[in-house]
C-alpha cells in the first residue's frame, strides 16, 4: 500500500468512523473513536465518562469499557492488516491490567496484527493514558480473531 | 455510608439485587444481579446501544466480557472474604456464539479462593443455558481483612 498523505489519512478515518459508529452501535454509544491507522495497525481513543466508572468512590473506569476499546482496537488493527474486507469474529481475548486506569483521564488503545493466516488472525495490544504513554500501559490485550466467518456471509 | 458498607449492608439484608445499583457502568449498560432458586446470576437486558454488529444483528463481543466480569466481582463480593472491591487482575474471554440482540444471563464460580487471588471462570448464554455463548475465566485480587492504617 502506498503512503499515505495527512489530507488522506484524514478522509479515511472519518470514513472509518462513520462506519465504526454506523455499523458498531456499541462503539457510538462509548463514544470510541479511530485516531490512527497503518498498516495492520490501529489507534481507538475511549473518552472518560461518568456513565463508565467501576467504583464511584474513585471514579476509575470499569474494566468493561476497556475490554470493549482493546476489542475494538484489535478488530480494527485487522481490518488494516486484510488485503480486502471480510466479516471478522472475536474467537478470544485476554486483558492483563497492568495498573489502575486514572480517573477523569481518557483512555487509548493501540493495537498491532502481528500474524495473517488464511483463517485466523493473530493481534496485541495496550492500553494507555496520553500523558504516561504506551510504554507505561494501564492493560495489556492479546486476541485470535476468525475471518470471513460464516455467520455473516449467510446473512446480508 | 461507604461503598464498602452499603456492600455488606446489602450482604446482611440478603439483597445482592442492590451490587449492580452501586457501580454506575453496570446501571448505564443494564446489567444487574438476579437472585433465583439459590443462586447469583448476572443479566444483561437487551438494548439497541449493546450491538456490535448491526447487520447480523449480534451484541458486540466487549459487552459480554463486562456482563462475565462484572457477574464474577458480584458472585466475589457476595461469597468471598474481601474488604474492597475486587481488583481484575486478567481476564481471558472465549465467544462460542454470536450474541443475539436479546437478554443475556451469566454465572459465576469461585474456582479457588486464595488469600490475595480468587480464581473465578463465567459462562454466559441467552435462552438456552445449555448453550453457552462465551465463557471466561479470571483472576482477581482480594483483601480478607483490613489493612492498618
Amino acid at each position: 500500500m502506498p503512503p499515505r498523505t495527512r489530507a488522506e489519512e484524514v478522509a479515511l478515518l472519518a470514513q472509518l468512523n462513520r462506519h465504526f459508529h454506523g455499523v458498531v452501535p456499541h462503539n457510538q454509544a462509548l463514544g470510541l473513536a479511530m485516531i490512527a491507522l497503518e498498516d495492520g495497525e490501529a489507534r481507538v481513543r475511549l473518552p472518560y465518562s461518568l456513565d463508565l466508572v467501576g467504583n464511584p468512590e474513585t471514579g476509575v473506569l470499569h474494566g468493561g469499557p476497556i475490554s470493549t476499546l482493546m476489542d475494538a482496537c484489535c478488530g480494527a488493527a485487522v481490518f488494516m492488516k486484510l488485503p480486502s474486507p471480510v466479516p471478522i469474529a472475536t474467537l478470544d481475548l485476554r486483558i492483563d491490567y497492568l495498573r489502575p486506569a486514572t480517573a477523569r483521564q481518557d483512555v487509548l488503545a493501540h493495537a498491532v496484527c502481528f500474524r495473517l493466516t488464511r483463517n485466523v488472525a493473530f493481534v496485541r495490544g495496550v492500553a494507555y493514558h496520553a500523558d504516561s504513554g504506551e510504554d507505561d500501559p494501564i492493560a495489556s490485550a492479546a486476541g485470535a480473531f476468525m475471518l470471513a466467518t460464516h455467520a455473516s456471509k449467510a446473512r446480508p | 455510608m461507604t461503598l464498602v458498607e452499603l456492600i455488606a449492608d446489602a450482604k446482611v439484608r440478603g439483597e445482592p439485587e442492590r451490587l449492580s445499583e452501586l457501580i454506575p457502568y453496570c446501571r448505564w449498560m443494564g446489567i444487574s444481579v438476579k437472585h433465583l432458586a439459590g443462586e447469583l446470576l448476572g443479566l444483561m437486558t437487551y438494548s439497541d446501544m449493546l450491538i456490535g454488529n448491526a447487520a447480523l444483528p449480534a451484541l458486540h463481543g466487549g459487552t459480554l466480557g463486562a456482563l462475565m466480569e462484572s457477574t464474577a466481582i458480584f458472585q466475589l463480593l457476595w461469597d468471598a472474604e474481601t474488604v474492597v472491591l475486587p481488583k481484575t487482575i486478567d481476564i481471558t474471554v472465549d465467544y462460542l456464539r454470536s450474541g443475539r440482540p436479546v437478554d443475556s444471563w451469566a454465572k459465576a464460580i469461585l474456582t479457588r479462593q486464595g488469600r490475595r487471588v480468587a480464581n473465578v471462570r463465567v459462562e454466559a448464554w441467552q435462552e438456552d443455558r445449555a448453550r453457552p455463548i462465551a465463557i471466561a475465566h479470571g483472576h482477581f485480587l482480594i483483601l480478607p481483612e483490613a489493612v492498618p492504617g
